[in-house]
């Protein structure tokens, strides 16, 4: 029911928006919840468990019942507090957790039978038949649990991550945050205040509270119009702190076009990393309820939500109200509404000596002991002076007395501290360094005890930031903190609700307790308490307090469950905004990338790059003819193939020399200027970490040359072995991978192909195998190596990146013309298999030298990283899987990678396993399937026939075991 | 007291009053047969197995916090026998048969639903290392299927097979993989064992081990002195200091893995699922909430939480992988302690010390593998030989080289 | 998490990578596989407490930093380029 005149929604705004597919009317500055409490809306979903009907218990983020589906179709949220989300014209919202209509659930025929459903009780059945808890049992539980849905379709909207920096971080802007902030920003720090709500001033806008004899939300535009003219801060309104990490890093969530229907581009929310030398918790306190008879039905409310409604949105929460607390709030709510004209049809105050502060019935010492009214709320019943008596109501305001939100102050595993004054666990000292709790939620309650406190707090915060702190004068305001007794269980006929979503009650706890789930992180996990989507904000405290009773211990001995980020729920889009598509990781393209996509090259993913898999040409209708054909290309004529992408370091220095002998297994030293040689770099623990090529460009000056995927490992570990093992060493080092870009062009007619480019020609004496120099390219400035990969009279040629797509093409081109072309990843492949040329797929991090026949290329000369460890008994010897080249020789012909080998007669099973293939191609050179793998002693069984199976993809073959090289075994087309 | 439908109604009817404690709270005595350190999943199992396969009753689990608070309460709950390399494949194979008929052998519903498990390959290379994994489980005797995009895609609709910045060519299927409700796992070993007379001990913290002449006398506690004839030191993430207490340096570095779970959903994901191109995988729980998590943070620590880095990379591999999930809110996420091994294998052993057992270096993989676990370590306990599931999983095999390194990334302990 | 690097200032450990103990550093002389070896590469204190590890700048100045931790609390006490750490060592 709208009081009008009240609130602080524009009146002049009516906002259409649509709840179970009716159409109602509310105000721009309405929640969800306040519009739909306007229009007498009071049954809003069902809980977890029971089913049961519920309604809007909270005003704030901490709602555990209120939770809906907003929007349609891929767009659809579910779990939204309408406690939190503003309404705009055409919003829509659906109940969720139910089977038929809201009023009607089919599954509130759980309700009928709590006895037993009680707490744990899956634990003990559903375990006969064995076979019907996959079909039959968790089949059901599973359709039944859950909230609301995902559309189960990609995310549509947009969402953002984001860093912000400030000196001080103030979390709340009730009294305590906003004086924090003005202390903060005078005191010459950059602040950020962040208010959860859509609006600055915390509990202000939701009392009647005098500030230096203005209302207290007057005092709050004033204390804004002064923080802004400071220029010091930036104002983060609908942001919520959700967790606090190490270093003063503090995750926040934007609801940013989450209240508006507003363009595509809009981010929904935004994620900030938030980087603070100091923060000022002035979070507040969550008002508790009290678990009593049967106090879970729509229209029983926190007090405090229903003064909120009352001062923030002009809503009365009932026409009949009555009040159920122990402490001052509920006289205060009573007063406050019938300021607005709504009746109080009682007091119940558990304090016997409670006194009235207005007219309205007093029922001093009296509790409440049982409720009525299906869907909602209709009638309680009270037990007063030994009697019992019943009073209609449609709406029952509880206050069990308030809880300092401590949550972010338990983030690095701080225990608050038990108050006996308060009832209440306040922050541990400094639980999360440079975070000062201020105001309500370190346990101070008045108006005046919050100014004070957030003044005092920013103070600290400079002060250990060594900044000056300028004397504020702190205003006025009331020192009342409400009187409060706690009250934690009203005993009586009924389930008494501790969590409201979950459906545990106080019996719950205590068959906790009975079961020996006596561990206060025992009966959460038994009973469920505290895990649903309020995470226990509601009801922890009051759950403890009823373990503590039910095992003889006192609330503090008792101690509580870890609160944990984040403190409000957070989508996975925002936590992971911007990774969605393409987003998740860069993209590497080479200068080549235009030219080859052209060439209809598909491209494959190698590491962040890339690269070309192979080159269709017309008439070619698998990827299998054109690798072949790029094969045979290569090998009779010429191929041209971008290998930029291979890691490339420039090592110079008096003693770049001495750091290469100690950081590859083999020397290079001894490396002749105008060389290259083949290097094999280990793991400290003589494990292959990478190979590739290194080359002597001065007597001072390498370039060393990295498989594409070890590019990063490799410079990280240069850079660890000069810096943290040999600082006595005199080099520099840097990576060019991306200044150069580098091509491989291989076959007979790679020399002719060059020479045709190159500005001066070379022969075999200027170049000859494993020479490198300068050459000039068309009048560019390059770099010549002739190396090999493919097995092929060839060489990488490398010139700035800027020319390297201008030389792609012009390879190419020539190549075309010579009978040749580009070649791709595909052909690649089956070239260095058929070459015996390792990679990753077979050095693949469990392979030491021995295992590859280079345990002699592990120099005895010399010291090298890795060098020890390989002498472990374990890493030699026949027990080892060696690589070899394989064959297939029976009927079926066809080998694969990842399949297994074992000897001709036994059965493929784990105990007969000899080893694997880990590389195969068809090989259009040998007409024949080839591959590489590794096999227990195989280097002497070279000649012998295996059995090769792959159960997954249903082959099994013979293949002959054979040296790992099938093409060119002297290396002769090398030298040629 | 044996739990039962029939016995849930009758005791329903009775107002819940008649449940008897699920284990008792006994104090600890002077001396034991054998004294387990650290009463999470593992160390409970030990006793189950203990008391029910080698008919050793006069045990003691002492637990520094209360029973299955460690890793055993806070992980993903995947269980699975999907690994690639001699000893780790029979080990685990061994874990899952145990897994299958848990319930009926403990009487308590710990829920295992072999929903099946997915491992999405990105490349040809990786499919042919899945390749390699998948025949290894099938010659060990476990299932293993090998989907194509379009067996992927009729299984899972919901992923981004289009947009995705690391093409979906397939997955590595394992039906037998799937979860379990993690705490119930270590309640139902706990009131198995203590059924069975083992002293279950909370809020007893061990502070020494007492040797002498080479020989293990005793543990020191929280809660006095306790003679023991064996010691099995069972303590996850914490092994390094209980290691210390003996003079023992183990080749372990603890580390932190944060996890996460969102609100309730309806049914929405089937199956466990895990990408190939990052850290992440996710199943959702019977509750109906999304659990998942990532790689470890990295860094040493014991802190029981993590940090942002880590927690949006995970957030992003399931932005880019299946963007539906965005629009459900991560409820709350926690960090558990990682005794991450040198070669991300674990060590079920026995140390140089006559009577102390070591069983450590579970990484982040400790859950599925708690019953063979307690099985393979009750067994060494009772007869100090090893049992043929754990012929490898040695304490000398980094010295001799002899590594299982699933992950292939060597002996630094974070990297696995 | 932020790392106070000596050259690049106070950063995000997103721009690091974590390596391992300070042992790292003190590579054993032995020539040949030996016990020092096993401790060098495996067998760590793993102190809850305070320890001192090596993260490598990668996404900075590249350079190896020596940070002194604790590994209960994440408190950093200490942080020194490696290269400075092993110069003032030697």
């Amino acid at each position: 029911m709208r009081i009008e005149g009240k609130g602080r929604i524009d009146a002049g705004q009516p906002v259409r928006f649509w709840f179970d597919g009716q159409g109602y009317t509310g105000f721009r500055g309405d929640t969800l919840a306040s519009a739909l409490l306007a229009n007498g809306v009071r049954l809003v979903g069902r809980s977890f468990k029971y089913h049961r009907p519920r309604g809007v218990l909270t005003a704030g983020s901490e709602e555990p019942n209120a939770l809906m589906e907003i929007g349609r179709g891929a767009a659809q949220v579910p779990n939204v507090r309408a406690t939190v989300q503003e309404i705009y014209d055409g919003l829509e919202a659906r109940s969720q957790n139910r089977m038929g209509p809201l009023a009607y659930d089919l599954l509130s025929v759980n309700d009928l039978f709590p006895n037993f459903l009680s707490a744990g009780f899956y634990y003990k059945t559903f375990m006969w038949p064995r076979a019907f808890w996959e079909k039959l049992y968790e089949p059901a539980i599973r359709r039944a649990a859950g909230l609301g849905s995902l559309s189960g379709k990609h995310n549509p909207n947009h969402y953002e991550k984001a860093f912000a920096h400030c000196d001080i971080l103030v979390i709340g802007s009730g009294p305590t945050g906003l004086m924090a902030a003005l202390t903060a920003a005078l005191g010459g720090a950059d602040v950020i205040l962040a208010e959860e709500s859509a609006e600055f001033g915390g509990r202000l806008l939701s009392e009647e509270e005098e500030i230096d004899d203005q209302p207290g939300a007057d005092w709050v535009a004033s204390m804004l119009d002064a923080l802004r003219d400071t220029g010091r801060v930036r104002l983060m309104p609908r942001t919520t702190v959700t967790g606090a990490y190490d270093q003063g890093t503090y995750g926040a969530l934007e609801r940013v076009g989450l209240h508006v229907d507003g363009p595509a581009e809009l981010p929904k929310e935004c994620f900030w990393r938030i980087n603070a030398r100091q923060a000022v918790l002035a979070a507040g306190a969550l008002e508790r309820p009290i678990a009593f008879p049967m106090n879970d039905r729509p229209g029983i409310m926190m007090a405090g939500a229903v003064r909120s409604y009352l001062h923030r949105y002009g809503v009365a929460a009932g026409r009949k109200v009555t009040l159920f607390a122990s402490n001052d709030d509920a006289h205060r709510t009573a007063l406050d509404l019938m300021a607005s004209g709504v009746e109080i049809a009682g007091v119940i105050d558990s304090r016997p000596e409670a006194r009235a502060r207005g007219d309205y019935p007093l029922f001093a010492g009296a509790q409440v002991i049982g409720t009525r009214g299906r869907k909602a709320l209709g009638e309680i019943t009270i037990r007063n002076n030994g009697g019992e008596q019943r009073i209609e109501t449609d709406c029952l305001a509880v206050s069990g007395g308030w809880n300092p939100s401590v949550h972010l102050t338990c983030h690095m595993n701080g225990r608050p501290v038990w108050r006996e004054d308060i009832a209440g666990f306040v922050p541990a000292e400094d639980a999360v360094p440079g975070l000062i709790p201020a105001g309500a939620c370190n346990g101070t309650y008045s108006t005046a005890g919050c100014l004070t406190d957030g003044v005092a707090a920013a103070k600290q915060a400079l002060a250990a930031m060594g900044g000056k702190t300028r004397e504020i004068e702190i205003p006025q305001a009331s020192d009342a903190v409400g009187g409060s007794k706690p009250l934690w269980l009203v005993p009586g006929k009924g389930r008494a609700w501790l969590d409201f979503a979950n459906d545990v009650t106080s019996k719950d706890i205590k068959l906790a307790a009975q079961e020996a789930f006596a561990s206060v992180e025992h009966m959460k996990r038994y009973t469920t308490q505290g895990m649903a989507p309020d995470q226990g904000k509601n009801s922890n405290i009051g759950a403890l307090a009823i373990l503590a009773d039910a095992t003889g211990r006192a609330i503090p001995e008792t101690g509580t469950t870890t609160y944990r980020p984040p403190f409000v729920p957070v989508s996975i889009a925002a936590f992971g905004a911007g990774a969605q598509g393409k987003g998740f990781a860069p993209e590497r393209l080479t200068s080549s990338h235009d030219a080859s996509l052209e060439r209809g090259a598909p491209m494959i993913e190698a590491g962040l790059w890339y690269r070309p898999s192979y080159f269709p040409r017309p008439g070619e209708t698998t990827w299998r003819q054109s690798c072949d054909r790029e094969v045979t290309m290569t090998r009779n004529a010429v191929g041209v193939c971008d290998v930029s992408t291979l890691g490339k370091i420039d090592i110079q220095g008096p003693d770049a020399a001495e750091f290469l002998d100690f950081v590859y297994a083999n020397l290079f030293s001894t490396l002749k200027v105008g060389r290259v040689r083949y290097g094999l770099m280990l793991r400290e623990d003589g494990h292959v970490m990478d190979d590739g090529t290194t080359a002597r460009l001065g007597d001072n000056h390498y370039l060393m040359t990295t498989t594409t995927a070890a590019a990063g490992e490799v410079m990280k570990h240069l850079d660890f072995v000069q810096q943290c093992l040999r600082p006595d060493l005199n080099l520099r080092f840097i990576s060019v991978t991306e200044h150069w870009a580098q091509f491989a062009v291989a076959g007979p007619k790679s020399r002719d192909l060059l020479n045709g480019l190159l500005d001066a020609p070379i022969d075999n004496d200027s170049f000859p195998f494993m020479g490198c120099g300068e050459v000039s390219v068309m009048g560019v400035k390059g770099r010549l190596f002739r190396i090999s990969f493919s097995g092929e009279h060839a060489y990488e040629i490398a010139v700035p990146a800027r020319y390297g797509e201008a030389l792609f093409r012009q390879l190419v081109t020539q190549a075309e013309t010579m009978g040749g072309g580009a070649y791709g990843m595909e052909a690649l492949n089956v070239m260095r298999i058929e070459k015996g040329f390792v990679t990753h797929s077979d050095i693949d991090g469990r392979v030491v030298p021995f295992d590859i026949g280079m345990e002699r290329m592990v120099s005895a000369k010399k010291m090298c990283i890795g060098k020890p460890a390989t002498m472990r008994e374990g890493l030699k010897g026949a027990e080892r899987q060696q690589l070899v080249g394989l064959k297939p020789v029976g009927a079926v012909q066809e080998l694969t990678a990842g399949a297994h080998l074992f000897e001709a007669d036994a059965d493929p099973v784990r105990v007969n396993d000899l080893g694997y293939v880990s590389s195969v191609g068809f090989s259009p050179t040998l007409g024949q399937f080839i591959g590489l793998g590794f096999l227990r002693d195989g280097p002497n069984r070279v000649g012998e026939v295996v059995k090769m199976v792959d159960h997954l993809r249903r082959v099994e073959t013979r293949v002959e075991v054979c040296a790992p090289v099938f093409h060119d075994p002297d290396g002769e087309k090398l030298r040629g | 007291m044996r739990y039962s439908g029939w016995q849930v109604i009758k005791q329903g009817l009775t107002g819940n009053r008649g449940w008897k404690p699920a284990w008792r709270d006994p104090a600890p005595k002077a001396e034991y047969d054998v004294v387990i350190i650290g009463g999470g999943g593992h160390g409970l199992a030990t006793a189950y197995y203990l008391a029910a396969e080698h008919g050793l009753t006069n045990i003691a689990v002492l637990e520094k916090g209360y029973l299955g608070g460690g890793n055993v309460g806070r992980n993903t709950t995947i269980v699975r026998a999907n690994y690639g390399l001699e000893g780790n494949s029979q080990f685990y194979s061994h874990s899952l048969r145990l897994w299958e008929g848990l319930e009926q052998e403990l009487n308590y519903n710990v829920m295992h639903s072999q929903r099946g498990v997915v491992n999405l390959f990105h490349s040809d290379a990786q499919r042919d290392a899945f390749a390699r994994r998948g025949n290894m489980m099938v010659s060990q005797g476990d299932d293993a299927i090998l989907l194509d995009r379009d067996g992927c895609r009729r299984m899972m609709p919901f992923l981004d097979y289009d947009q995705t910045r690391f093409p979906i060519y397939g997955g590595l299927y394992h039906p037998r993989g799937g979860t379990a409700r993690h705490d119930a796992v270590a309640w139902g070993y706990a009131r198995g064992a203590d059924q069975r007379g083992v002293d279950l001990i909370q809020k007893c913290e061990v502070t020494g081990i007492d040797v002498e002449n080479g020989k293990v006398t005793g543990v020191q506690t929280t809660r006095g002195a306790i003679r023991a004839k064996k010691v099995a030191m069972c303590a996850a993430g914490r092994s390094g200091q209980v290691a210390a207490m003996a003079g023992m340096r183990l080749p372990i570095e603890s580390t932190v893995l944060q996890a996460f779970v969102t609100e309730g959903l309806k049914p929405v994901i089937d199956n466990v699922i895990t990408y190939g191109m990052g850290h992440f995988y996710i199943s959702q729980s019977d509750k109906g909430g999304l659990v998942f998590g990532g790689d470890i943070d990295f860094y040493a620590s014991y802190a029981s939480r993590g940090n942002l880095p880590m927690l949006e990379h995970v957030m992003e591999a399931g932005m880019t992988l299946m963007p539906m999930i965005g629009k459900s809110k991560v409820l709350r996420s926690w960090g558990g302690i990682m005794d991450m091994s040198s070669d991300g294998s674990p060590i079920i052993d026995k140390t140089h010390i006559d009577g102390l057992y070591v069983n450590a270096g579970w990484c982040y993989g400790g859950f599925k593998a708690t019953p063979a676990s307690g099985h393979c370590y009750a067994h060494l306990i009772a007869t100090d030989r090893p049992h043929e599931a754990a012929l490898r999983h040695r304490l000398d095999r980094f010295n001799t080289g002899l590594v299982m390194d699933e992950e292939a990334k060597g002996s630094q302990h974070n990297l696995h | 998490m932020r790392i106070r690097c000596p050259l690049c200032g106070d950063r995000d450990s997103r721009e690091f990578t974590y390596m391992g103990h300070e042992i790292y550093m003190h590579r054993p002389e032995d020539a040949g596989w030996s016990p020092a070896w096993d401790d060098y590469l495996h067998l760590r204190d793993n102190p809850a407490g305070v320890t001192r590890d090596l993260w490598y700048h990668g996404a900075g100045c590249t350079g190896w930093l020596l940070v002194e931790r604790d590994t209960t609390t994440h408190d950093i006490l200490r942080v020194e380029l490696a290269t400075d750490a092993k110069r003032g060592s030697a």
